[in-house]
């Protein structure tokens, strides 16, 4: 086409209107990508205000680093069926796969330094559904929010911070009780490991039912101190899994509590009423333990959001957050294989 | 002087526009999803793979349709460089269209996640979990996604041109039935 100095001219308007037209579709874009919102809480952000001063531990999880890889099978006595049309609740045997963890980013911490202990849950199902969970053993979570708890990991790295965070967050007071407490157990497999968010039962009729969920131990707990387990040395818990498990399967019950209306289902902080209905729908039987280098749990993001039809997110808005903060530590881990080598003949760094 | 440009069939200009929508939604659901943390989340991604998977389908019976019925010719007088840009960015969006969301699904098969669609749908695996694949397939897919944003920015400014600047039928072929009629500019 000839362009001459007239059609140019007269063709200002278009060439503009153009213009106009890719910039607020590339301003746009740029706005959802969060580009022009330096404020928006990211996965990114999350997961990296978990890493310590000195950085992240290269090829491992983000949190919960350190744990060790176990396979079993959940027993399902059929008494969830009528709570939820997940095939996983009909009356059988299940495969699962799972993995034992402490909640600290450093994959080897001592074993006495971390108070919380966490499960990462996985049972599949023949027709081919999938139910993953992860959950701790505190009763209550720290915070109400994502947007807190990220203040609550930055206000972690200093003192004062976190001083001035305590007093504006009254809520952290349960977790905190729990916390200070000294009663610890000497095994995994004397803990019990809580669901603490919400999620929603769906039956076969289409009733929903707000739920939160908790493994109980069949092993009774033998209390132990911090002090004492640190004795035990610094990968104490590991050892004894292993062993206890090489002897015996161990047992957990897994107990629905089913929510009352008016019940807080959107804040972890709060338990609800002692009197709340619980359906034990099943056993957890955890059969063999694996290291983790080699373990099949490695490759496993235990992403709280997979869940089976009949099982959905509540209110709740941490499984959305840990799901979208997950998936950031899978991916970075995931790239940095080489620094977390499989074979146990490798050296570990 | 006056030329006859034909159109796109009516189901070759159905399956534009509504790739198109899709298409955006669906890069804008992306950037969106990675950079929050907030409940809605859960749902952009049950959309971002549905819609993926939409995309796929409808872009391989575009690809069909495509070779079949083929395309009305470009404007004779339109610069070599300007039809040789018009050919080479139809056949990357066309790889894109189909690459992307088979990258997407193999990605999310290396990590092992179960693919679940709207309604509960079910997704085989297509690779079995690899650290390396995954990693790969996901630097392919978001980076890929954002070339296929700015390639598609290039397509409407390019489309604009046509149908404000040259109004040479181009434009018009994919928005009406009707013959467009191309005048040489005098």
């Amino acid at each position: 086409m000839a362009q001459t100095p007239a059609s140019l001219r007269s063709n200002l308007g278009s060439f503009a209107l153009i213009g106009i037209v890719i910039a607020v579709l590339a301003g746009a874009f740029a706005y959802t990508a969060g580009f022009l919102s330096p404020g928006r809480l990211t996965p990114k952000k999350v997961v990296a205000a978990f890493a310590p001063a000195s950085g992240p531990a290269l090829g491992h999880r983000r949190n919960h680093a350190k744990g060790i890889c176990f396979t079993g099978v959940f027993e399902s006595n059929g008494d969830g069926a009528a709570l939820s049309r997940a095939a996983v609740f009909d009356r059988g045997q299940y495969p699962v796969l799972g993995r034992f963890n402490l909640g600290t980013a450093d994959p080897n911490a001592a074993d006495s330094t971390v108070r919380v202990r966490g499960i990462g849950l996985q049972i599949a199902t023949p027709e081919g559904a999938v139910w993953r969970s992860a959950m701790i053993n505190a009763p209550v979570f720290p915070v109400s929010t994502p947007q807190a708890f990220y203040g609550l990991l930055e206000a972690s790295k200093t003192p004062e911070a976190m001083k001035a965070f305590q007093a504006a967050h009254p809520e952290l007071a349960g977790f905190g009780a729990w916390a200070s407490r000294k009663d610890w157990t000497s095994s995994y497999a004397e803990e019990p490991y809580h669901s603490l968010n919400a999620f929603v039962f769906v039956n076969a009729a289409g009733h929903e039912q707000p739920v939160r969920w908790a493994l109980i131990p069949a092993a009774p707990a033998v209390t132990i101190s911090p002090d004492e387990l640190a004795e035990r040395g610094p990968n104490y818990l590991e050892q004894e899994i292993t062993e206890r498990v090489r002897a015996n399967p161990q047992r957990w019950t897994l107990r629905v509590t089913l929510a009352e209306p008016g019940d807080p289902t959107s804040d972890p902080t709060k338990a609800w009423p002692q009197d709340r209905r619980n359906v034990d729908v099943g056993t957890l039987i955890v059969q063999q333990i694996e290291a983790e280098p080699d373990g099949p749990c490695r490759d496993i993001n235990f992403d709280p959001t997979i869940l089976p039809r009949g099982i959905q997110v509540s209110d709740d808005p941490f499984p959305a957050a840990r799901s979208a903060a997950y998936a950031r530590s899978y991916d970075l881990r995931t790239a940095e294989t080489k620094d977390y080598p499989r074979t146990k003949t490798s050296t570990r760094p | 002087m006056t030329e006859r440009t034909q159109s796109f069939t009516l189901f070759q200009r159905v399956l534009h526009w509504l790739m198109a929508i899709c298409i955006l939604a669906m890069l804008f659901i992306g950037v969106g999803m990675v950079s929050t943390v907030m409940p809605k989340y859960v749902p952009l991604l049950v959309t971002h793979k549905t819609l993926g998977m939409a995309i796929l389908v409808l872009a391989l019976i575009r690809l069909v349709v495509r070779l079949r019925y083929g395309a009305p010719p470009l404007p004779a007088d339109l610069p070599q460089p300007m039809k040789l840009a018009a050919v080479a960015s139809h056949y990357l969006l066309y790889a894109m269209f189909i690459g992307i969301p088979l990258i997407g699904w193999g990605m999310l098969s290396a990590a092992d996640y179960p693919i679940v669609l709207y309604g509960g749908i079910r997704v085989p695996a297509i690779l079995p979990q690899s650290d390396f694949l995954h990693t790969l397939l996901w630097n392919a897919h978001f980076y890929l996604g954002f070339a296929l944003f700015a390639l598609i920015l290039m397509h409407i400014a390019a489309a604009l041109f046509h149908a404000l600047i040259r109004r040479d039928g181009v434009f018009q072929s994919m928005t009406s039935q009707r013959f467009a009629f191309r005048t040489e500019p005098e």
